[in-house]
């Protein structure tokens, strides 16, 4: 074996900054370095995508060797004398920032980054007072891309770090974005510089999740929540993902890992919304119609296997460029616009208000749901279904502007009725967790029997693409499940070619699932995520009912209104229908 | 005695180019022959002994290149020629692949044998399309004639060559952009160690080295390494192609023996005959814009890679640039600048905006409104791109300016006072203020 493929289990000792530290072969000086307390500063590179060591900021010596080396694309070699910090090593890095600053707009107070800034966090830690380069005359200039339902790109922040491509192109393998040209027209663009709307772009929003600075963002909705707030005329109600309440106390300041269900309920009552509904509720619908919905497929063969449509990232991938498989998408919309078409239908006739006055709003850890509440086909209930969709980052801003102190907020309940739902639907927000969900609903719906053990293990965890086999009482199932278009493209692969046969497979386009959703909080990372999931997890541990068809308010929703899965007014409700985009 | 050697370059403008029988002839295949009865631990012997050094402008030991990919066990490995002959001021790859492109070949198909490799790529710029055309011609003839292709000369040995171009960016001569680009992939360098003898081309193992010394393996292997190394110094073996151009009298390709002095290159009436139009040198420009300003002071330096490493010189591509008085030190240093932010792949932050600000400074120097203060971020932006660039573009762009920031400071002071001594710079002003 050639020293390029390094092997895990051998160990090398080295030192950095003279302290001695012995780590697995393969190991960057970087991640070496952190291990003993040292964080080397870095710009481009991300813990979760591969190492580009475009931005030079992260350069140490080594003992014996002239050139600076960079300690994120750098594996660590048996006794190496690793160095840090000297003068030579802080005024190159110096020089590298200011190079960067020099065409970097200086306008931290009117970006949508201040604060969450890696640039401006580099600044402050190096002391940057002047910039003594001069500016080219570029900086600024450059048309903003905001044609985009859900990202705008701003070419002026952009400090070509290339993460985004990193995720588009490889983790995501969409493909909307690239670098173009070079020296100082090197730019990070679309195919023929369209904009972004006309790419094969699926609004995911990982470019957006893991750029460094002010350069990819989503549109910013909260005015149309504040305007619809202030209208008196008109009743806001609002629903929240599962992945929301485990990830918004992190904008306060808290560690992942937490669960933040009551403080964000009590939040967003304090905001002056009438009713805060959750969609873990229009989960537990979505299972019950997309469980009957697996259980008529396999009855009348097929189309098998189904694939789940509740991540609009995922559907639009496939509108886009799987189209010959959009007859195995699940016709069930996602549970976002289950629910705002049953508030405007259901919630509007029990509560006895016009829908017409209804304003839903939705509190999601995604960008592409701010595309899907959009779709001129989402208006089944006689209104666009969703009015606005928010992130978790939008939501964050909104308290902040309250002045709602997040961390000292009661613990509160959903409202009812659309705001009860079971463990079940908690689990929607990581990958694995619609499947699991269905599984648990699915096999007592064939069987007729109670379901012993309620957790499947073998569909959790962060892993790309997991297979399971589960037993209905004498009928297998073959699931999959993936996470990450570039995981999903794999298995997508493997089924137009006839490689596979599941029959029920789970599709989430963010890696991890809407843990790791394009709209959840900066900074995310693997560690991050998997506070998260095991938050959510025991948040289904802690739920009294975990299974969607026992949740007494569905049961009420189908006795009083749906009358049965796949009626006729759930097909007309609930269920949707895709086309070919090109 | 003849201060110019033909070892490499005897077939150059002698010779039909492709017509095997005008190779064979003047003895092509010889060693191509010799080669096929040898061992590759044998034949790397001989490069070894014979001190070659890589032509292209790096200077690595090519027999310590193929002792280390001969090591790898993975197969298959691939021969790949750089012929993105990219420097300004070089020329001798392309008088080499449009005068002799059997030679190359030749050499090409022994590295072949000796790394049981199958298939070669040679990279040639798209500038040099009519020496594509020669080229192809010359590899059909050879094929044609049992030298190339299926069982060549009879044996079980199967080798092919395949010609590629780039779109004209110089950072592809850059092996492991090079590489990316023969993929398909955008030119920009990749993150070395894996070194390209373990992932190169493909994945696989692969062996890159420049024209001219594939050209000499020929020779190396009839002659000897011994034989070849004899005709250079004691660090260099063997001969080097050199390219004059600038202000001297007779401008073009040189094949001289390592060792004899810069002052015979250039004044020498067999080689450069002295500076054009009756003035006086000022300054040359060794190895292209990526490379050092010598000064008339360092005239007597052997032109050989130890000799001129210790004088702050170096032999890089080949290239000597000839300056005379009449140029100004700041005038020239912009358009080397310019040809740097023209050529930055723009992946890293000190190519790519370094050069950026390097030009700006150098503006500021011959308009009159720099400052001191802008000397000294000269100097920092010389160490930050030398020792923090990506690849060697970015990591050599300012070899050129710290040479004359060197020799030639007083000029560059006096700048800041508005003061040309060539008379090059301010002329608009002057007029102006008349």
């Amino acid at each position: 074996m050639s020293h390029y493929q390094p092997d895990p289990t051998k160990s090398v000792t080295l030192t950095i900054d003279g302290i001695s530290v012995t780590v697995p072969e393969g190991t960057s000086i970087l991640e070496a370095a952190k291990q003993i307390g040292i964080n080397i500063p870095i710009l481009c590179h991300h813990p979760d995508l591969r190492v580009r060591a475009n931005c030079r900021i992260c350069i140490v010596t080594a003992k014996g060797q002239r050139k600076f080396k960079t300690a994120c694309s750098t594996e660590v070699w048996s006794g190496a004398e690793i160095l840090t910090n000297s003068t030579a090593i802080r005024d190159a890095r110096k020089t590298v920032l200011e190079l960067i600053l020099a065409e970097h707009p200086q306008e931290c107070l009117q970006c949508i980054r201040n604060g969450s800034c890696e640039l401006q966090k580099l600044a402050k830690d190096f002391g940057i007072q002047e910039i003594p380069f001069t500016p080219s005359p570029l900086v600024g200039e450059l048309p903003i891309d905001d044609a985009h339902p859900a990202i705008v790109r701003n070419p002026n922040k952009c400090v070509k770090c290339g993460r985004c491509v990193e995720v588009c192109q490889e983790i995501q393998t969409v493909r909307a974005i690239n670098t173009a040209h070079r020296s100082q027209h090197y730019e990070i663009s679309t195919a023929f510089e369209k904009n972004l709307a006309e790419t094969p772009c699926v609004s995911c929003g990982q470019c957006v999740a893991v750029c460094p600075v002010g350069a990819l963002y989503e549109h910013d909705d909260t005015a149309k929540v504040w305007a619809a707030l202030d209208n008196h005329d008109l009743h806001v109600v609002v629903q929240t993902a599962p992945a929301v309440r485990v990830a918004l106390g992190e904008e306060f300041g808290m560690d992942s890992g937490n669960i933040f269900t009551g403080k964000m309920v009590a939040g967003l009552r304090r905001l002056g919304f009438a009713k805060v509904f959750d969609t873990d509720f229009s989960a537990d619908v979505t299972i019950m119609e997309e469980g009957h919905e697996l259980l008529e497929r396999i009855n009348n063969n097929g189309p098998l296997p189904l694939i789940t449509s509740c991540c609009p990232g995922w559907v639009n991938f496939a509108e886009k460029l799987y189209p010959e498989l959009l007859p195995h998408v699940s016709s069930c919309k996602s549970p976002q616009q289950m629910f705002g078409a049953l508030a405007k239908t259901y919630y509007a006739q029990t509560s006895g208000i016009s829908p017409e006055k209804i304003f839903v709003v939705s509190i999601m850890p995604c960008t592409a749901k701010k595309y899907e509440c959009a779709r001129p086909e989402m208006n089944d209930s006689g209104y666009q279904d969703v009015d606005v969709v928010l992130t978790t980052r939008e939501l964050a801003k909104m308290l902040k502007q309250a002045n709602i102190n997040f961390n000292s907020l009661p613990e509160e309940s959903f409202d009812e009725p659309l705001g009860i739902s079971t463990g079940a639907a908690v689990i929607f927000g990581t990958s694995g967790g619609v499947m699991e969900a269905a599984l648990r609903t699915v096999y007592e719906v064939v069987t007729e029997k109670p379901l012993g053990k309620l957790d499947f293990d073998n569909v959790r965890g962060l892993t790309g693409i997991k297979e399971a086999t589960v037993d209905l009482d004498g009928t297998t199932v073959k699931v999959a499940i993936a996470n990450g278009l570039g995981n999903a493209r794999i298995l997508l692969e493997k089924i137009k070619s006839g490689q596979a046969d599941y029959q029920f497979v789970e599709i989430m386009a963010c890696p991890g699932g809407c843990i790791g959703g394009g709209g959840q909080p900066h900074g995310t990372t693997t560690v991050t995520k998997q506070g998260r999931m095991s938050a959510m997890y025991q948040a289904d541990k802690n739920s009294a009912l975990r299974q969607s068809h026992k949740n007494p308010a569905i049961i009420s929703l189908y006795k009083d209104f749906l009358a049965q899965p796949l009626g006729h007014k759930s097909h007309k409700l609930l269920h949707t229908q895709y086309k070919t985009i090109k | 005695m003849a201060l110019t050697k033909q070892l490499i370059s005897k077939n150059c403008g002698k010779i039909k180019p492709e017509s095997i029988d005008g190779y064979i002839q003047s003895g092509g295949y010889e060693g191509l022959k010799k080669a096929l009865t040898m061992q590759p631990k044998e034949i790397i012997a001989e490069v070894k002994a014979a001190k070659l050094l890589g032509r292209g402008g790096a200077a690595y030991p090519v027999g310590a290149k193929w002792e280390h990919l001969l090591e790898i066990p993975h197969s298959p490995k691939f021969i790949v020629c750089n012929a993105d002959e990219g420097e300004p001021g070089t020329f001798k790859d392309k008088i080499l692949l449009s005068q002799d492109p059997l030679r190359v070949i030749e050499g090409m198909t022994i590295a072949a044998h000796v790394f049981g490799s199958h298939d070669a790529y040679i990279y040639i710029r798209g500038e040099y399309l009519a020496i594509q055309k020669v080229f192809q011609q010359a590899i059909d003839n050879a094929i044609a004639e049992g030298y190339l292709g299926n069982r060549i000369l009879g044996t079980d040995f199967t080798f092919n060559i395949h010609i590629t171009s780039g779109a004209g960016a110089y950072v592809c001569g850059e092996n492991s952009a090079l590489l990316n680009s023969i993929e398909g992939k955008p030119g920009y360098p990749r993150i070395k160690p894996p070194h390209l003898a373990e992932v190169g081309l493909f994945s696989m193992p692969t062996l890159v080295n420049n024209v001219e010394s594939f050209a000499t393996i020929p020779t190396i292997v009839l002659d000897g390494g011994n034989q070849y190394a004899n005709y250079g110094t004691a660090d260099s073996g063997g001969t080097k192609l050199i390219c004059l151009s600038g202000l001297v009298v007779n401008q073009g390709v040189y094949e001289i023996p390592f060792g004899i002095t810069l002052r015979d290159i250039i004044y020498n009436p067999e080689i450069g005959g002295g500076i054009a139009n009756g003035k006086k040198l000022k300054f040359f420009h060794l190895g292209g814009q990526s490379g050092p300003c010598g000064i008339p002071e360092q005239l007597d330096t052997p032109y050989c890679y130890a000799a001129l490493r210790s004088a702050g010189l170096s032999v890089g591509s080949g290239a000597v640039v000839i300056l005379d008085e009449s140029v100004c030190v700041v005038d020239y240093l912009k358009g080397v600048t310019e040809f740097f932010i023209h050529e930055s792949c723009g992946k890293c932050t000190p190519c790519r905006e370094g050069n950026q600000k390097v030009y700006a400074i150098l503006c500021k120097l011959s308009d009159g409104t720099a400052t001191t203060q802008d000397f000294k971020l000269l100097k920092r932006l010389i160490t930050t791109m030398t020792a923090a660039s990506f690849c060697g573009l970015g990591q050599s762009a300012t070899i050129a300016l710290a040479t004359c920031l060197k020799h030639f400071s007083a000029e560059i002071e006096d700048h800041l006072h508005k003061k040309c001594p060539a008379g090059v710079c301010f002329q608009e002003q002057e007029r102006a203020a008349i």
